[in-house]
């Protein structure tokens, strides 16, 4: 091995009696890397991050963390890592304050930095001025911040984050998102996240493996993997149907000229920078664009839409269970 | 040394979580407080007034006293467990596990946080005892104290137990009726043990919760059937068992 991966992930197999949840993966991750899993529901990514985590033992394969190996010193593991569960897991009797300052002492956080620690993590997540209140009375999208907050309190190398959004409004998924990226500016961390929005990791992740059923099926960073689609879609209405269109033949940005319905569809790489110069060589009508998203990509390689299938909203279910008791 | 108080620092964080969600849930403490003073007061006095069940010149009530500190010490106890399902319902418990924190850290933790709740409602009780005319000695009370902190050991560790095995509260509560009553009526708490049938005889010798009820009677009222060494020996035996057992049980209990 020549380079120092953060994360080593040697064939991981995890079988249940009928089902592989997660089949001969293998996987590097370097430093300072966000990492993005992407896939539908039960595509094996948090049975990864369990695994992960030493929660749960692999079947078959091996693992290493921070240079610790998952099955010979899962505590190590565990003190390097932080984690932010799918459903939040703070008590909601205790205070935020409360919640960080226990974990803190789990975790061995030295009391003469403890305070600080706490308040710095209180910070990055903007729950300072709520600190006192009871996990309770936080809303959704806060008690996912204080989760963030507990995942860093000991100043891990690595963080996992669940479909960190999962459950959230749009407006509270966006703040997410910002204190997320806040957060790879500021920490320096490498960070594994697992996703079933597409625009999540498409915003958030440099390097993107998309999981379908157990496997990794396709790995690189967003944008390439949008390319393997072919650019983005530009449709032109020309002003006069029979105009001369061969001269876009020669621009190099177009890779693909087809006609629809009296419009002209063109297959561009970026076209954001390009479609300026598209527009210099034809007068056109009107002229709309829609680019790939990472769902498309997934369309592609399964034959099946991430969209489709439904958001198993596991954190509602479980709330509706909760109201049973 | 960094070890050591790191490892304290460990128990005293799981033990103070415990002990903050019960004082912020008042309901817990009201309930289990008032089923141990409704035997006092009901039982205690209703049979107290149409039977005399003791060979000694003790009024009923004052007779199952230490019978009911007993039942409150195994209603808690016992019952502690369900909040390990709690905490894995509320996935507080993976956050737990998923720390540097050892199992048997977490059992210790836990049942530190058992047997405080425990000797709060204990404590309230003994007030209770002032109340209707039992009276101790500085010592007595401190004797109370270590034979309600082995009790409670023992039946939190076997709560915890229980609790480690199952995921349902309803499941956990049907289980823990069957072990509840038994514990309790078995003892010895409402009556003398001296001249049972022998086979309530030998169920009463095999139950744990007897020897508490009788080194309490013992350093209470003056009255026991055995030896105070012996209950306390037969107590540290029992908390070494279940303790083993939880411990065990927690080593082996999935994480997701």
């Amino acid at each position: 091995m020549f380079k120092n991966y953060l994360i080593q992930i040697h064939n991981l197999t995890k079988r249940y009696e009928k089902l592989t949840a997660v089949d001969n993966l293998s996987l590097n991750l370097e430093q300072s890397e966000v990492f993005g899993l992407l896939g539908p529901n039960g595509a094996g990514k948090t049975t990864v991050i369990h695994m992960l985590a030493t929660l749960l033992k692999p079947t078959s394969g091996s693992a290493t963390v921070n240079g610790f190996d998952i099955l010979r010193e899962p505590e190590k593991v565990r003190a390097s890592i932080g984690i932010v569960f799918q459903v939040p897991s703070s008590d909601d009797l205790l205070t935020g304050y409360e919640n960080l300052k226990i974990h803190a002492m789990l975790y061995g956080v030295d009391p003469g930095v403890r305070e600080k620690r706490i308040s710095d993590a209180l910070e990055l997540v903007g729950l300072t001025e709520r600190k006192k209140d009871q996990v309770k009375k936080y809303s959704g999208g806060m008690r996912r911040r204080l989760e963030i907050a507990r995942g860093l309190i000991h100043n891990p190398k690595v963080l996992f984050l669940d479909e960190p959004t999962l459950g959230l409004d749009p407006s509270s998924r966006e703040t997410m998102w910002k204190y997320i990226q806040q957060l790879v500016k500021q920490e320096k961390l490498t960070i594994i996240l697992t996703t079933h929005y597409m625009e999540e990791a498409d915003m958030l992740c440099n390097r993107v493996g998309i999981m379908d059923k157990g496997k990794i099926i396709a790995l690189d960073t967003p944008t390439k993997l949008k390319l393997m689609l072919g650019g983005d879609i530009v449709k032109l209405k020309l002003k006069k149907q029979d105009s001369n269109i061969d001269v876009l033949k020669n621009l190099e940005c177009i890779k693909k000229i087809d006609s629809l319905d009296g419009y002209v569809l063109l297959s561009v790489d970026d076209a954001k920078k390009n479609i300026p110069e598209i527009l210099k060589h034809v007068e056109v009508e009107s002229v709309e664009s829609s680019s790939h998203t990472l769902n498309d990509v997934f369309l592609k390689l399964t034959g099946r839409s991430i969209k489709e299938q439904q958001a198993e909203g596991g954190f509602m279910e479980r709330y509706m269970q909760y109201d049973k008791h | 040394m960094t070890s050591i108080r790191v490892y304290g620092d460990k128990i005293y964080a799981l033990w103070l979580r415990e002990i903050k969600v019960f004082f912020r849930e008042k309901s817990r403490l009201v309930a289990s407080t008032f089923t141990p003073l409704l035997w006092l007061f009901v039982i205690g006095n209703g049979f107290g007034s149409s039977t005399s069940v003791t060979a000694h010149a003790i009024d009923y009530q004052k007779f199952i006293f230490p019978g009911i500190i007993c039942m409150s010490v195994v209603f808690s106890s016992v019952f502690f467990g369900s909040y390990i399902i709690w905490d894995r319902k509320f996935d507080f418990l993976k956050s737990v596990m998923v720390a540097p924190v050892s199992r048997s850290t977490i059992f210790t933790g836990k049942t530190f946080g058992g047997m405080t709740n425990s000797l709060i409602q204990v404590s309230i009780l003994l007030v209770v005892g002032l109340i209707i005319g039992v009276q101790f000695s500085p010592l007595a009370l401190v004797q109370t104290v270590v034979i309600v902190l082995l009790l409670s050991f023992a039946l939190t560790s076997l709560g915890l137990t229980l609790g480690s095995y199952m995921t349902s509260l309803e499941g956990f509560q049907m289980i823990v009726s069957f072990v509840v009553f038994p514990l309790f009526f078995l003892s010895g708490a409402l009556f003398p043990i001296d001249k049972l049938p022998q086979w309530l005889s030998i169920l009463t010798t095999i139950d744990p919760v007897t020897y508490a009820v009788d080194a309490l009677r013992n350093i209470i009222l003056g009255i026991g059937s055995h030896a105070l060494g012996l209950d306390l020996m037969i107590l540290l035996l029992y908390g070494c068992a279940l303790g083993a057992l939880g411990t065990y049980s927690f080593r082996r209990m999935k994480a997701v």
